[in-house]
């Protein structure tokens, strides 16, 4: 069964990809938002920025996130004079890292549905009183209600599931960056076939149940299927 | 400030799409913005409401200004007290009906008269029965009349509508049309209404306006406009003015309603609407024929002495003849060869027979 050091794993975990899904919601709001109404020139670079992640191996992420915020970085420079202490190899950094890996599966989906709203309903809105700042909060966001569930879910289990960028950015220390998907690597390492397969098949029926949750909620959402 | 209440004067230019309109209108009744598709009605109403900021622009109601460009000014739409009906209805599918219809009364601050506003905006409109249903539990029409009474509930000084009834089959527009009707008694608000067509312009308006290629090409009431024969309006099949009327007398026994207006009284088919009650009669050219003497012996019943007061010819061997009936303007479709034969010409007396008049309400 698991011992003391998985349960660490999962609950360090836990708390990463909740703290990464509830920033990369507060960033990935109003970015997605901008994104869905913009007709800059700056759309296209700012998309093909945030999609980065989709393609590109999570070492090379978490290489360059390494030497960035690293204490010759321009980023470890930063928070070195903020007296925060360099990222890399801290539960921050991991923070950080997962937010942009994971960013992606947050903005698109958000971006997507805010498109999908459109301007109409913006602008019967504003018929009835309502000013920009309440339109967003009592139409768009009751209205982008599956978008806000597909981001939140695919957010968080991205982030649960991400490994390359962990050991690059984070390393392998217990408590503070050894999670679970570094976990099933040690105990693999180590041929502990059992406990890698209790974290394994753990992970693989919570990524099961958690999009079929996912799936099977926006069947039942009025605004993804039309009444015609 | 005796009847121009509403001024509206914008410039806008999409691309090769020049959009230059200047107009003075009254401030009540309903004023119909009519033309073909893309000719910009829908264009001067979003600006009237603020969803276009035209560079140049100056919009003002009743002595409020919203815009004016040269000062600077623009009020944005959510602090303009305007009632806005869309194309699609556009409710929120989000939302209950009784949710759509609360959703602008809980942002004004008039508590104390809300609830009075509510009921009788919800009775007028018949939807009672309908406020805990989902929008999209609704048909075409009972979406679009949520959709006027959910504008109508903030008391608005001005209601624009965009095409209300394009989307809906011409059942539906039946049941919708009657709530426009009364909307129109029940409110005494101006109504700026878009449409591009010409029987629920004939049905609706009080003043029309033209509009073609992003300008205004007539504009002024709607019986002046519609026997305007300088109007390529006159010279469509459908061309028709409207008479109002007043109800004097049902024949029964003929199934008949007599009306007298003041271009002269007629003969109608029977309606129930009692004695006294005004209302629209449309007369069309096609309809209207012309005879030098008064016939003695015709089947047709409604025969009116007239005075022409011009003619145009178009190429199709087809004459438009615009009479004087008493003293509202009558069209008239004749083919020119008739016009020579009975030498037709601006100044003689006449007499038309209608052969057929169709009630609008």
């Amino acid at each position: 069964m698991l011992n003391e050091a998985d349960f660490a794993a999962l609950w360090l975990t836990f708390k990463i990809a909740s703290l990464s899904t509830a920033t990369m919601l507060l960033l990935g709001t109003p970015l997605a938002w901008w994104l869905a109404r913009t007709s800059s020139r700056w759309k296209g670079i700012c998309n093909a920025l945030i999609a980065m992640p989709l393609v590109l191996p999570p070492t090379v992420l978490g290489f360059y996130l390494l030497i960035l915020m690293g204490p010759n970085g321009v980023v470890g420079q930063l928070t070195e004079n903020l007296g925060v202490g360099t990222l890399p190899f801290t539960f921050g950094g991991l923070v950080v890292a997962s937010v942009l890996y994971s960013l992606p599966f947050v903005v698109q989906p958000l971006q997507a549905s805010f498109s999908a709203i459109g301007r109409q309903p913006l602008e019967a809105a504003a018929t009835l009183r309502a000013s920009p700042l309440d339109t967003f909060f009592s139409v768009v966001l009751p209205m982008a209600k599956p978008g806000f569930l597909t981001a939140t879910i695919l957010g968080f289990a991205h982030t649960v599931g991400e490994f390359g960028v962990v050991l690059m950015v984070g390393g392998n220390i217990p408590g503070k960056t050894r999670v679970v998907s570094v976990q099933i690597y040690n105990h693999v390492e180590a041929l502990e076939y059992p406990q890698a397969h209790w974290l394994a098949g753990g992970l693989l029926v919570f990524s099961f149940t958690v999009l079929l949750i996912l799936y099977s909620v926006l069947k039942t959402q009025p605004n993804s299927q039309p009444f015609r | 400030m005796k009847t121009s209440a509403i001024t509206a004067r914008f410039q806008l230019k999409y691309g090769d799409f020049r959009f230059d309109v200047d107009l003075q209108l009254p401030g009540s009744g309903v004023t119909v913005l009519l033309g073909s598709s893309g000719c910009g009605k829908t264009t001067l109403l979003r600006c009237m409401a603020g969803l276009e900021q035209p560079p140049q622009g100056k919009f003002s109601i009743n002595g409020n200004v919203w815009q004016d460009s040269e000062k600077n000014l623009f009020i944005p739409t959510y602090q303009r007290n305007l009632g806005y009906v869309f194309q699609d209805a556009n409710l929120f599918p989000h939302l209950t009906v009784l949710d759509n219809l609360s959703f602008g009364l809980k942002r004004i601050k008039k508590v104390q008269t809300n609830h009075d506003k509510f009921t009788v905006v919800t009775e007028l409109l018949g939807i009672n029965h309908l406020l805990d249903r989902m929008p999209e539990r609704l048909s075409g029409g009972e979406k679009q009349r949520v959709a006027i009474a959910r504008a109508l509930m903030l008391n608005p000084a001005i209601l624009l509508m965009d095409e209300p009834l394009a989307s809906l089959d011409s059942k539906r527009k039946q049941e919708v049309m009657p709530y426009l009707l009364k909307l129109q008694q029940e409110f005494n608000i101006p109504i700026i209404y878009v449409t591009h067509s010409q029987e629920e312009a004939a049905q609706l308006a009080d003043t029309l306006v033209l509009m073609k290629n992003g300008h205004v090409q007539a504009s002024g009431k709607v019986s002046d406009t519609l026997g305007r024969i300088d109007l390529p309006l006159s010279k469509e099949k459908d061309a028709a003015v409207v008479w109002q009327a007043v109800i004097t007398r049902h024949e029964p026994e003929y199934r008949l309603t007599n009306v007298e207006s003041k271009g002269g009284n007629l003969s109608l088919p029977m309606t129930d609407m009692p004695l006294g009650t005004k209302l629209r009669v449309q007369i069309h050219a096609r309809d209207v024929s012309i005879t030098l003497q008064a016939p003695s012996q015709t089947s047709i019943l409604n025969v009116l002495p007239a005075t022409i007061t011009g003619i145009t010819d178009d190429q199709d061997g087809q004459t438009v003849v615009q009479l004087q009936a008493g003293q509202l303007t009558l069209l008239s479709h004749v083919t020119r060869k008739s016009t020579q034969l009975l030498a037709l010409k601006p100044g003689l007396p006449v007499f038309v027979q209608i052969k057929g008049t169709s009630l609008l309400h």
